[in-house]
């Protein structure tokens, strides 16, 4: 078992703060776009907690992904809306929500709590589940294990990808706008009419004196 | 626990010699060390920068440009920044303090981070011991510069929206619509990169290419990875032809408009500082980082390779400052267009180009053959379907036209 040094007990405390500073955040901030904030300052507490655990990849895909697309869209979109307003926090939607939250919140603690104390398998050490997952570089393992043993699963998600990627464009596409009727051209009084080279042909040609 | 630590050592520490016997005091000390001088470097550049640009576009346009601060105006950059510094300090009425205030942070600190983990040179020694001219190498390098670029994006947007204003806030919508689809052509033709060297570690990369001149990714990829990735890294920096975020002409100042004093200064090191990151990381994964032309002899001298980085470097910098004077700013359709329509399907192409190759020469050309034959046919069937559309729906503007 490997000991949890003092570095590896900062780090630990000091992302643990980050994460759960952050997730608080996201639950009371009044404001979206603060709680969307929030959310990023968790998202790297992870990746720290990652990178502790030499999940390299996981920490760099976490931040490129989920930080750096996911919660930029998040925020895409509350802006585009517009509901970027405070709420009433004190106002409850849904009767009878809270209590059960707060009750299933003190449930999950008391299992974690047991969880840690039962068994000793967390020790806050740096690394204990890097050597599980085999020699070699994160990227390489992962790799190798996601074109091969895990192939099938890899390519159907990707093909459930794309054709999710190709309903969204279909189901944003705005049927081609109907095409106002040309408005009927407004009577013109034949003394407005303005003669133009087509109108030339019909004309009767009138007498013209010789000279 | 250290017997442990080598066991994935190679893993954890990417091979620094300074980190080769365990880490003490002198060892923090040191990177401690490497970070200030990293820091100030940037500044310095930013400073250089700044006056490089004015200068170069001044003499494109048959201006002098700045000549009063210091020999040749090079003073101006800093005259210029301790008089932001003493301007007043405007907070709008409208603005979400919070956010205002954070925003300039947000910019510049993905900028600096970036540059931490471009080799900058050789193996120096400080105080006995080892290291190497690179702040940081971390095992996904590249991703790590992936990341930051993609974090960057927050300090635009949210400086926009906090801004409390409409032209910060419109500036700022088309900032991250920008860089966040800019950013998978960017990925893709790093990948390019990473496909060629089989490593994510910026070092690899830079020790793959030191052989000799062909042996850099500029000419081993085939020109056209490194041209998507210079247009690409423009879009992502904001810079013109791609400055939508801050059309002058349209936006007034773009997603600064509101800002003042010390926090616009922010705004413009963090906008010249990740123009300088973006040039270091093309010469990282392109030009062979701080390796000359010719064969490589391992680094000899402490001060060389930095030489040929800091040229190379130059090359990118102008070329910043020439397609600026030049280039007039895009329509905000032609650029989705560009990033969307042609530099992404031509980046993927090319990807799979590469790999085959890299299997065997005969499928490489024949992923080429075939690649461009579907292309074209994809082309056609675009245009077909395109007159298709038109020919159902736009019967009448014809006919209008045609009378």
């Amino acid at each position: 078992m490997l000991a949890a040094t003092k570095v590896d007990v900062a780090v630990f405390g000091a992302s643990a703060v980050i994460v759960l500073a952050g997730a608080i955040g996201v639950v009371i901030s009044a404001n979206p776009v603060h709680a969307a904030l929030s959310l990023v300052m968790t998202l790297f507490g992870v990746a720290v907690l990652f990178v502790a655990q030499e999940a390299h990849f996981l920490a760099a895909v976490q931040v490129i992904v989920y930080a750096g697309a996911i919660v930029v869209l998040f925020l895409f979109v509350i802006m585009l809306l517009g509901v970027d307003r405070r709420e009433n926090v004190a106002r409850e939607e849904l009767r009878g929500q809270r209590p059960i939250a707060f009750l299933l919140g003190i449930a999950t603690i008391a299992e974690f709590v047991l969880l840690t104390r039962g068994t000793s398998w967390v020790t806050g050490a740096e690394s204990v589940v890097g050597p599980a997952s085999g020699p070699g570089a994160n990227v390489e393992t992962l790799a190798r294990s996601l074109f091969t043993r895990y192939l099938l699963a890899f390519e159907i998600t990707s093909v459930l990808l794309v054709i999710a990627v190709v309903g969204a464009v279909v189901l944003a596409r705005r049927p081609p706008p109907e095409r106002p009727e040309e408005p009927e051209p407004l009577a013109v009084p034949e003394r407005l009419h303005t003669p133009q080279l087509d109108d030339a042909a019909p004309v009767p040609a009138t007498e013209v004196p010789a000279p | 626990m250290y017997s442990k630590r080598e066991a994935v050592g190679s893993v954890t520490l990417a091979g620094d010699p300074l980190f080769g016997g365990g880490v003490d005091g002198a060892v923090v000390l040191i990177v401690l060390l490497k970070t200030g001088v990293a820091f100030a470097a940037l500044m310095v550049s930013v400073l250089f920068m700044v006056w490089f640009e004015r200068k170069v576009v001044s003499d494109m346009q048959n201006r002098i440009g700045p000549n009063r601060a210091g020999p040749w105006g090079t003073l101006q950059t800093l005259a210029d920044g301790i008089k932001l510094f003493f301007k007043e300090d405007l907070l709008p009425e409208q603005a979400d303090r919070r956010i205002f205030r954070l925003a300039p942070y947000l910019s510049i600190v993905p900028a600096f981070l970036a540059f931490a983990v471009v080799p900058l040179g050789g193996v120096i020694t400080i105080a006995g011991r080892e290291t190497r001219l690179q702040l940081a190498d971390p095992p996904v390098g590249i991703l790590f510069l992936l990341a930051m670029s993609s974090v960057a994006v927050y300090g635009v947007m949210l400086a926009g929206w906090s801004s409390g204003s409409k032209y910060p806030l419109l500036g700022s919508v088309r900032a991250s619509a920008q860089m966040v689809s800019y950013e998978a052509a960017l990925g893709l033709s790093m990948a390019a990169v990473v496909l060629v060297t089989g490593s994510l570690l910026t070092s690899d990369i830079v020790s793959e290419q030191s052989r000799s001149i062909v042996d850099w990714n500029l000419f081993r990829l085939g020109f056209l990875p490194f041209g998507i990735f210079l247009v690409a890294a423009t879009a992502e920096l904001n810079r013109p032809p791609f400055d939508l975020v801050e059309a002058e002409q349209e936006l007034v100042g773009g997603f600064h408009t509101e800002y003042s004093s010390l926090r616009f200064a922010l705004f413009f090191l963090a906008e010249f500082m990740s123009t300088v990151t973006m040039s270091a990381v093309m010469v990282t994964l392109f030009l062979g980082g701080p390796s000359g032309p010719g064969p490589d002899r391992g680094f000899p001298g402490a001060f060389l390779p930095v030489f040929w980085f800091l040229a190379k470097l130059m090359i990118f910098l102008f070329i910043y400052v020439w397609l600026r004077a030049t280039l007039p700013r895009l329509r905000y359709d032609q650029l989705m267009d560009l990033g969307w329509k042609r530099l992404i399907p031509l980046s993927l192409f090319w990807l799979l180009v590469l790999a085959a190759m890299i299997l065997d020469r005969r499928y490489g050309f024949a992923v080429f053959g075939a690649g461009i034959l579907l292309g074209l046919l994809l082309l056609r069937a675009v245009q077909v379907g395109q007159s298709a559309t038109d020919d159902a729906a736009g019967a009448a503007p014809a006919v209008r036209e045609a009378g």
